[in-house]
């Protein structure tokens, strides 16, 4: 039985503008997603900023009512029976928000163990356990406010632990921490898998996905476009070749010039100082270097190359195809 | 029932400290209930009538109370959004009320220092001197009426987790519930519609019970009434806060964005 599963999950967030003439907008940010989560397994939801996974999580973990579609974790309904899910997960998101600033990190602690039903005379050894295990052993008793990204990141991971949850949902927890002390949160989260714990992450790190997950799903415009491990996404685009140019002043729809060349899988444009760098992927077969320039005309062009496509390509090309 | 008086405990200690922790809360706090009680011994000492005096000076405590629950709660709940808490508080696997409760009943408690402040503030220098008729119905008349405003504050405080904006009620309701519940001035001088908006109020009777109990009457009746109806504000926002946390849910609105 899947642990986690979605089924033709969406949401739409209404909103309304002008002050006297209100006009009713309906943003569909999640459009049928569906996915299946095994027992121990560790599954991305990899996407970029405003694909749907934030969205997507916030109605397994029982915050968002979905607009259609079912949900359930652990055989539990998120709609109907919310706090029969909300005992069996642990839920950590990234950023700097979501403790009590004022406070020590162990008073944060012992009010979610509250929160949570930890029995009173297993509090201190399960606190004493987590801050072990996030490496804030020593720090506990400073406050919040004082305390860098990465050990506010590491408490959010406590918290979410504290009643030992079989289910996990972690949300792009290694946001805005810098590399070592991402790299010392990734080694956390594998550790969690390695216990046994299902656990869902999202993240747009392709890398982070790669490093982590036993599947990963890509998320893109609030629709999966892609799901496998991380050897099948790769080997969705091993055949193709990127070449990229570089140009100056190019205008707006140069980039849309490329896509609709035959062959042009993805174009990506990248700001380098006072260039724009178009990352074009394409089909092994499709378009050469030369189609491309024509069909650039008149843009400045500087220095163009072609390479082998990377794993950071495949993500590209299956958020930002034709 | 343990678990729960339990967390209302912890998170009534909890949400006490945090505004204990602010410089400025705490600075503020100390000096608000100074300042309205100033005013109002100002106003009433002009007519030279001591009984007046004390109870002006009953109702100027009692404005405290009622300042730090309903401005205070509703905007500290509109902190936890901010700092996003409400979101994980609403996740936990608790009943939501036992959430919210502690939050207002912490504000309340900071309303009883405001009260002891003012009393003390009007003995010190305006010399109004406090003779407390039935002591033991005096000293029970207090928390009843802090209880009861704490549970009001408790009802507003659960629209501020469904609408983001709600926290202005709690600052926009201030001065109309001074007014209204007869703090400063006693309701005769009112019209006759807003009597019924008085009765609904649990302030109204806390401060009646507090000033028939020191200046002597029976305050018994008034205590009762204003235990009720503070029950009832608990038992109304316990019953709603499970609808309004699912139209948050289904509305989007325990984040900010």
């Amino acid at each position: 039985m899947a642990v986690v599963e979605a089924v033709d999950l969406r949401r739409t967030y209404k909103t309304s503008t002008g002050l006297f003439r209100r006009r009713s907008l309906e943003v569909e940010a999640v459009r049928g997603v569906s996915f299946e989560i095994a027992e121990g397994e560790l599954f991305g939801l990899l996407g970029p900023n405003g694909a749907g996974k934030t969205t997507t999580i916030k109605m397994l973990i029982t915050l968002l009512i979905p607009t259609s579609g079912e949900a359930r974790v652990l055989g539990y309904d998120v709609v109907k029976d919310a706090r029969e899910v909300r005992k069996r997960i642990g839920y950590v998101f990234g950023g700097d928000r979501g403790l009590y600033e004022r406070l020590p990190g162990i008073d944060n602690l012992r009010y979610f163990a509250e929160l949570y039903g930890v029995p009173p005379r297993e509090q201190r050894a399960r606190i004493d356990e987590l801050l072990e295990l996030v490496g804030l052993k020593g720090r506990e008793k400073e406050k919040v406010e004082g305390y860098s990204k990465g050990m506010r990141q590491r408490l959010h991971i406590a918290r979410g632990l504290l009643h030992d949850p079989p289910v996990l949902f972690l949300d792009e927890p290694t946001i805005g921490v810098d590399p070592v002390g991402a790299r010392e949160l990734r080694g956390t989260i594998a550790s969690l898998a390695q216990a046994g714990k299902t656990v869902l992450l999202t993240t747009h790190y392709m890398f982070e996905a790669d490093a982590l997950c036993d599947r990963i799903a890509v998320i893109a415009k609030g629709e999966i476009v892609a799901e496998g491990t991380p050897r099948d996404l790769k080997a969705l685009v091993t055949e193709g070749t990127v070449v990229e140019i570089e140009t100056f002043d190019a205008p707006g729809d140069a980039a849309d010039r490329l896509r609709r060349l035959p062959g042009v899988m993805s174009v990506a444009v990248e700001d380098r100082e006072q260039a724009q760098v178009l990352v074009v992927q394409s089909e092994a077969t499709g378009t050469t270097t030369q189609q491309l320039l024509v069909a650039l005309g008149d843009v400045q062009v500087g220095r163009v190359s072609a390479r082998e496509p990377t794993l950071e390509d495949a993500y590209v090309s299956l958020v930002t195809r034709k | 029932m343990r678990q729960a008086l339990r967390l209302l405990g912890y998170g009534w200690a909890l949400h006490f400290k945090i505004l204990s922790r602010s410089a400025f809360d705490g600075f503020l706090g100390v000096l608000w209930p100074l300042f309205f009680a100033t005013i109002a011994f100002f106003m009433f000492r002009t007519g030279g009538n001591s009984s007046a005096l004390l109870y002006t000076s009953l109702g100027a405590s009692v404005m405290g109370v009622w300042s730090s629950t309903s401005v205070a709660a509703s905007s500290a709940l509109q902190r936890e959004r901010w700092a996003g808490m409400l979101e994980l508080l609403a996740a936990a696997p608790v009943h939501f009320s036992l959430i919210l409760m502690p939050i207002t009943l912490a504000m309340s408690t900071v309303g009883i220092y405001s009260m002891t402040a003012t009393l003390l503030w009007g003995r010190l220098l305006f010399g109004i001197q406090l003779h407390v008729q039935h002591l033991l119905l005096f000293a029970l008349a207090i928390p009843v009426a802090i209880l009861s405003i704490g549970m009001l504050g408790f009802l507003l405080s659960v629209t501020v987790v469904r609408y983001r904006t709600a926290w202005a009620l709690g600052n926009a309701l201030e001065y109309p519930v001074w007014l209204v519940c007869g703090f400063l001035v006693p309701l005769s001088l009112f019209p006759g519609w807003v009597r019924p908006i008085s009765w609904a109020l649990a302030p109204t009777w806390g401060i009646r019970a507090i000033r028939e109990a020191a200046l002597g009457g029976s305050p018994l009746p008034d205590l009762l009434v204003c235990a009720a109806i503070g029950l009832g504000y608990a038992a109304a926002g316990m019953l709603l806060v499970d609808t309004v946390l699912r139209s948050a849910r289904s509305r989007a609105t325990l984040s900010l964005t």
